[in-house]
């Protein structure tokens, strides 16, 4: 059925274009023959073709666009033939005598054009003529293009200022007047449409509307060019008659086409001097126009303004633009009652982009704003519109990216109360891009007030805001935000120590407010942050000594205890156990040997109790050793119930290469080559040795099990131990060992059922070659080699 | 054989010719085989002067008794037609009966005629100008010439033209109020006028403007109207809505009209009327009818 209409159009298009060319072929040859009689005829047969109803507006242009091209060259005869001598007076007369109305003003439009530029006669009266005439055309389509030929024709040859028709006293009114009489006409022919055909064909009519819309909004552009309107003239004639038009038309599509128009089409410094006209209009139109659109626009458009020059800002103040537009968007919102929330929504973003951009400095705006906002939102609890929530988080982001501080949002007391209408993953989205934005800005947010404010903020990171609702949040997003919670956690930063223990304590509160899923992410920067004070604690406390101080290490020390405390609820032992020693390890630069040594106690109990897991036991066992190794604070008595616990630990794992490692590695713990109090020799001995035990033993489990030998790798790591210990001189260790340690690899790796690995080889090799060098340098080190045979 | 051409050809040729023929304005009129022959143009109360000459044809001598000239005014109604009705009959005698033998010319001169109607062409009435000149012949039967022209009469403009202004409409459908700037037109003038449309609840499509004659012969029982119409004008296209005013701007130049004639010798009428027109999409059409007097103003140029 469309397809029908469709090509029955295309049909009459053809025709119509048939009869066109037709008659415009012998309307060329009355021209080049000077026949005005016929070319008269010709041309009104020709224009007949547009009084056709059939054709859609579209394939009505296309048939108007071909009348128009000769239209011009009818134009460029009437002008010769008024050069020739012929009276433009009389050819004025000469085409109304034409019977069909529509042809008739074409013609006479036509005339009328050179009537014009020949000044016989002033521009305004015969404007004022044809646009009385132009009346005649009722009918919605023919009308607007009829009118729209006039638009055209007369575009140059208005009335204006410093134009070369330039009339009397009043000249530029009359220019204006004439345009805003057919913008006005045109108007109400387009609006017309609406209202005729049958109901059912709505749709198609709009879509038919909008395709017409550029003709009438071309009036107001014109408008915009005349030099002749100057601020005063657009205040006292030209917007109010347009707005006069736009409200009464009463017409959707009309009026939200019509204000963007005139919102686009004059400068900003008009709009800025009328705002209260203009703003005026908006509470007028129909309640189902999208104001919110027009005046979104409307603020961008000023907001560039406002950007475009330091220059114009004080007329933004002097207008009291904000007031304005904050009253008008007050209005809007109270007229158009069921207006969604995301227009609101929207039309406070626009304000406040505006305001970022006019006011930078007025805080209190974007607060106002903010808390407008918090108005229109509540009773309506959570938003679960998703447009809604877009243009929030655009209202929230806005005040951020301006700022570059999160600071200033801090400061506004309505932020977080916007943020609570947000849905749960909305508000989580929203804190990311607060984040993002101290993270970008690298902002170190210093006083403790502040985040506490910032944690309020984010709090939908922080903890889980509804416990019912279990989040089904995908696990790779989860790490990601709680990793910026992490990031954020190091921006919570001040130089004074005093506010920076009262940040610890705010921290601390959030971030164990939780749970178990967000701990293991967010007590690891915490504690290194709380650790960062120790040490600075400790730097300060070695410059001015005696001094009261408020936080010392050891109440630093006791949050940190007790929030690492909180890891067991997680569980997460292994991550506990690396804060521990952390924690034992700042202690001990304090020279806290008490705390220290609560701490290690504490990870020794997580070693026992917890980790159970044989490879995280090397790993734990291994830091153990480490952390221990370097621990000086310790009196004889401690060291060695931890030394001697670590070593117990070691000899405990399951895998045998494991035991021997860990056996060996805790031979350090007797060696530290800065205290000559803790060198035992003895005891570094005793571990070698039964490190060499267990890898025997391991060697011959291998064998039992496997039936081929097992790598010789721990031997010549423990080989490699042996030359460290002799290098530092540690009597315990002879040449005779060391020799013939390596004569028993040496041996092993020649065995018949040994695999050769080439990685063990190669290990073995620049171990030899590195003794070779030791004794190839020469002095004390070389003496010390050379007894060594390879 | 030149007996036989003799029998059948005029015996002498007769040519009138005005006094100020070259100089006077020329019409066009209409004669009764359709074609279109340039004529002089003469008004009331002018002095018609001219000669009269009469050539016979090569040497012949033409026997007469007596040659005349006539003015007639006469009206012409079809339904009797060749039926001349004389309204002015004026004679000059040119000769006494006698023989011509050779062209001789004779001036005539009619002074200040009363021409008190027009030359008019309509549907079924004929109103003419003619010269007659009649060469008498007793048994031979009589010679005679015509020389049709044309008279119009001017009017000075009306001391009184009021507009034509007025209220119609269909009770509920339509009201509109229409205006036109006279009641009296000349026939090069332009009606300027509009139509307000106050109530308008049926689906119009368009509107056009007629100017038609009415034409009535005869009187009484046997009274013939035509009615012809000259013009139609598109006024408006489309469908106006409450409160729109279509402008009317119609030249009247390109019509081919007369004066108003108020029952001419009791013979015949000729009246105009505009009569506005207004067609709805279901092709109804709805009109109201205005008389308009229509006069010759005298030509200025």
């Amino acid at each position: 059925m469309m397809a029908g209409v469709a090509e029955d159009e295309e049909k009459w298009l053809s025709a119509g274009i048939t009869g066109l060319q037709q008659n415009a072929f012998y309307m060329h040859r009355a021209l080049d023959s000077n026949n005005l009689k016929d070319a008269l005829k010709y041309s009104a047969q020709m224009l007949s073709e547009l009084r056709t109803s059939r054709l859609s507006p579209h394939k009505y242009y296309e048939l108007y666009m071909r009348a128009f091209d000769e239209l011009r060259k009818l134009e460029m005869f009437f002008k010769e033939e008024t050069n020739r001598g012929c009276s433009i007076v009389e050819l004025y007369e000469l085409v109304q005598h034409a019977g069909n109305i529509l042809p008739r003003l074409y013609l006479l439009c036509t005339v009328g054009s050179v009537y014009i530029r020949s000044k016989e006669a002033p521009a305004k009266d015969v404007l004022k003529d044809l646009i009385e005439m132009c009346r005649g055309i009722q009918h919605p389509v023919r009308g607007l293009f009829l009118r729209s030929y006039l638009s055209q024709v007369s575009r140059d040859k208005l009335p204006d200022i410093g134009s070369e028709y330039e009339g009397d006293a009043d000249t530029a009114m009359d220019a204006v007047e004439f345009v805003l009489q057919n913008f006005t006409e045109m108007n109400k022919l387009w609006v017309r449409m609406q209202h005729q055909g049958p109901a059912r064909d709505k749709e198609k009519r709009e879509k038919e509307r909008s395709e017409l819309r550029d003709l009438v909004g071309k009036n107001l552009h014109v408008l915009g060019q005349i030099e002749g309107v100057d601020l005063d003239m657009y205040r006292e004639t030209v917007l109010p008659r347009v707005l006069e038009q736009v409200v009464n038309c009463k017409d959707e599509i009309a009026q939200y086409y019509l204000m963007d128009c005139v919102i686009q089409v004059f400068p900003d410094e008009y709009h800025l001097q009328t705002l209260e006209t203009l703003l005026g209009a908006c509470p007028q139109l129909q309640p189902s126009v999208d104001i919110k659109t027009v005046l979104a626009g409307l603020m961008e458009r000023l907001s560039n303004y406002a950007a475009s020059s330091a220059e114009v800002l004080p007329t933004f103040f002097q207008v009291e633009a904000f007031a304005k537009l904050n009253i008008a968007i007050g209005k809007v919102i109270e007229a158009q009652d069921d207006m969604p929330i995301y227009g609101a929504v929207t039309l406070y973003a626009s304000l406040l982009t505006f305001t970022l951009h006019v006011h930078p400095d007025r805080l209190d705006y974007v607060d106002q704003i903010l808390g407008a906002c918090v108005k229109k939102l509540s009773g309506k609890g959570k938003l679960d519109d998703s447009k809604a929530t877009k243009q929030i988080v655009a209202l929230l982001s806005a005040p951020l990216e301006k700022y570059k501080d999160i600071d200033t949002a801090l400061k506004l007391s309505n932020y977080p109360h916007v943020m609570e209408y947000l849905d749960n993953g909305t508000n989580k989205e929203m804190s990311n891009v607060i984040i993002q934005s101290i993270m970008k800005n690298r902002t170190c947010i210093s006083t403790a007030e502040k985040v506490e404010a910032l944690f309020e903020l984010i709090k939908g990171l922080i903890k889980d805001i509804d416990e019912n609702l279990q989040d089904e949040l995908d696990e790779e997003d989860f790490k990601e935000e709680q990793n910026s919670v992490a990031r954020l956690i190091q921006m919570l930063y001040t130089d004074d120590t005093e506010e920076m223990m009262k940040i610890i304590h705010t921290v601390r509160k959030h971030i164990l407010t939780g749970g178990p899923k967000r701990l293991p992410f967010t007590v690891p920067p915490f504690a290194f942050s709380a650790l960062k004070l120790v040490r600075r604690l400790q730097s300060q406390n070695e410059n001015v000594s005696g001094e009261e101080v408020a936080a010392t290490p050891k109440d630093i020390f006791q949050i940190l205890m007790q929030t690492i405390e909180a890891l067991s609820s997680v569980p997460a032992p292994e991550l506990a156990l690396r804060l521990y020693l952390q924690c034992a390890e700042a202690a001990n630069d304090c020279d806290l040997e008490p705390v220290a040594y609560e701490f290690f106690t504490q990870a020794y109990i997580l070693y026992e109790e917890e980790i159970s897991d044989s490879k995280a036991q090397v790993t734990s066992i291994h830091l153990i050793i480490g952390t221990l190794q370097r621990m000086h604070a310790f009196g004889v008595e401690n060291r060695d119930t931890l030394t001697h616990k670590a070593t117990g630990y070691s000899s405990k794992l399951l895998k045998k290469p494991d035991q021997c490692r860990a056996v060996y590695a805790c031979s350090h713990l007797f060696w530290l080559d800065e205290h000559n109090d803790m060198k035992d020799g003895e005891r570094v001995m005793l571990c070698l040795k039964r490190a060499l035990r267990i890898a025997n033993a391991a060697q011959q489990m291998a064998n039992a099990t496997r039936g081929s030998s097992g790598s010789v790798v721990l031997f010549i790591e423990i080989l490699n131990k042996y030359l460290y210990f002799y290098e530092k001189g540690v009597s315990q260790i002879t040449v005779d060992l060391i020799q013939s340690l390596i004569e028993l690899v040496k041996q092993e790796m020649s065995g018949e059922n040994t695999t050769p690995e080439p990685a063990t080889d190669a290990f073995f090799a620049s171990t030899l070659r590195y003794i070779q060098f030791q004794m190839d340098k020469g002095g004390v080190v070389a003496d010390k080699y050379k007894p060594i045979k390879i | 054989m030149n007996y036989i051409i003799g029998a059948f050809k005029p015996a002498c040729h007769i040519s009138i010719t005005f006094f100020d023929g070259k100089s006077r304005k020329q019409v066009p009129s209409k004669k009764e085989n359709g074609q279109t022959l340039m004529v002089p143009l003469f008004q009331s109360q002018e002095n018609i002067v001219g000669k009269i000459s009469i050539e016979p044809v090569s040497g012949k001598k033409v026997e007469h008794n007596g040659i005349k000239v006539e003015l007639l005014g006469q009206i012409e109604m079809y339904f009797d037609k060749g039926n001349f009705y004389d309204f002015t009959s004026l004679v000059r005698e040119l000769d006494i009966p006698g023989e011509l033998y050779e062209q001789k010319t004779y001036p005539f001169e009619f002074s200040t005629v009363e021409m008190p109607y027009e030359t008019y062409n309509g549907v079924n009435v004929r109103l003419r100008y003619v010269l007659k000149v009649t060469i008498n012949r007793g048994y031979a039967g009589s010679i005679v010439e015509y020389q049709d022209f044309v008279v119009r009469n001017y009017t000075p403009p009306p001391s009184i033209n009021n507009s034509i202004k007025m209220e119609v409409g269909i009770e509920d459908c339509l009201h509109i109020e229409f205006e036109y700037n006279k009641s009296k037109y000349h026939l090069k003038d332009v009606i300027i006028g509009k139509i307000y449309f106050l109530l308008v609840r049926i689906k119009l499509k368009n509107m056009d403007l007629e100017i038609r004659r009415r034409e009535s012969t005869g009187s009484g029982a046997n009274t013939h109207v035509e009615t012809e119409t000259l013009a139609k004008f598109e006024l408006m296209d489309g469908a106006p809505v409450r409160g729109e005013s279509i402008p009317i701007r119609l030249f009247l130049s390109p019509y081919e009209l007369t004066p108003t004639y108020q029952n001419i010798n009791n013979k015949f009428s000729v009246k105009y009327y505009l009569n506005l027109v207004l067609v709805d999409e279901e092709d109804r059409r709805y009109f109201k009818q205005q008389e308009i007097t229509m006069l010759r103003l005298a030509e200025t140029s």
